[in-house]
């Protein structure tokens, strides 16, 4: 069982590794929304998936749609930098020049990469709130993050 | 002020899809307060400026889109208002660039193609930072163009610049713009571009953003402080630094 320091200690680290951005969010929180985060965080998730839903479906048609695509990880771009998720947006980057080349091959291995990617953000996203409510169950107090 | 005018358009929109309205049941109190209209098809993206705008206590309409955004200013597909101006009350529109349907850009021609609605200054926000794209938004009469992510520092400069520490009257902010124009034709009005356009990391932000300067150089003059790199937790933060 974790004491409530070690769990601090990963919930900085956790926290630290996603970014100044979603460190500004954890800013914006404050008495009058203390789950604005989280908020933020699970819109971040439904849309997301709806996202790389629609990708996998745009790109699995018979005429590829590139500029359709390409709208698509615009907008996952947007919201993964907003949240802090810079792997998932250097992927948007990268996916975006395959849809530009309209090179299919590209684009079917970039939603892989970003598929993975987004999993591993989620993952740390999901953790950072699961310390956060252990960290207060054990009577412990959220680190402040500089 | 027409209270009963707002409520009933206030309640035939909260019948429509995509408005998110923030603290906009009391116009009687705070009719001071800034009144902002935010367009941003982005969930997550809207989210933040909406939190951003009610830190530095302002209240907020949110619409997903820039038709939606016409629909609430009342100017629709006709150019004329059904609803006068005054009643509504937007001081300022903040606008993503980027939206399916109609565009930030689009959205500002039509805001500044009307003779009701042109004083209202628009900010467009954008993920890219493109030279045309800033120039086109500024020369089309944009007051700004901010770099997304946005951040709290830009909403507080936007705010403080624009409507000082207390409201400023109409008059005087078309005029305050209009000064800026005569002073330098030539230099864009935009005081967030330098930061962004650096990537800076840094948020000590140094800019006088009301003084007319050239785009390429370094603002000099302090505003006030960001809090943004406060240690401290935020609890509630208003816009009294």
């Amino acid at each position: 069982m974790a004491t409530v320091g070690q769990l601090q200690k990963q919930f900085v680290d956790f926290s630290t590794s996603l970014y100044r951005e979603f460190i500004q969010l954890q800013k914006l929180q404050d008495e009058s929304n203390p789950d604005f985060v989280f908020e933020v965080v699970s819109l971040f998730f439904e849309d997301s998936e709806k996202l790389l839903n629609n990708l996998a479906i745009a790109l699995q048609q018979q005429v590829v749609d590139f500029k359709q695509v390409d709208a698509h990880v615009h907008q996952f771009k947007g919201s993964s930098s907003s949240i802090g998720a810079h792997r998932v947006k250097n992927m948007c980057v990268a996916f975006r020049n395959f849809c530009e080349e309209k090179n299919l091959d590209g684009c079917l291995r970039c939603l892989q990469q970003i598929n993975h990617e987004y999993c591993l953000v989620k993952n740390k996203l999901e953790n950072v709130f699961r310390l956060e409510r252990q960290i207060l169950e054990a009577g412990g107090t959220i680190p402040l993050i500089a | 002020m027409s209270k009963n005018g707002v409520f009933s358009r206030l309640r035939r929109l909260e019948k429509v899809e995509g408005v998110d309205e923030y603290e906009y049941a009391n116009p009687s109190c705070d009719s001071d307060e800034v009144h902002v209209l935010a367009v941003d098809d982005s969930l997550v993206d809207r989210k933040v400026i909406e939190k951003l705008l009610k830190i530095t206590s302002c209240k907020v309409t949110a619409v997903d889109s820039g038709r939606r955004a016409l629909q609430f200013l009342g100017l629709d597909e006709e150019e004329t208002a059904s609803v006068g101006f005054d009643d509504l009350k937007v001081d300022l529109i903040i606008t993503d660039y980027c939206m399916p349907g109609m565009t930030g850009y689009e959205l500002l021609k039509k805001i500044k193609g009307s003779s009701i609605f042109r004083e209202i200054p628009v900010v467009i926000m954008s993920s890219e930072n493109v030279l045309a794209r800033i120039d086109s938004c500024l020369e089309e009469g944009a007051e700004d163009f901010i770099v997304k992510p946005v951040k709290l520092a830009d909403v507080k400069r936007l705010k403080r610049c624009m409507f000082g520490e207390g409201r400023i009257p109409k008059q005087e902010r078309a005029f305050n713009k209009r000064k800026l124009q005569q002073d330098s034709p030539e230099i864009t009005n935009a005081p967030s571009l330098d930061e962004n356009a650096l990537s800076s990391p840094s948020h000590s932000s140094t800019s006088s953003p009301c003084s007319p300067r050239s785009f390429s150089s370094l603002p000099s003059t302090p505003c006030s402080p960001t809090s943004l790199d406060s240690p401290t937790r935020r609890v509630k933060v208003s816009d009294d630094s």
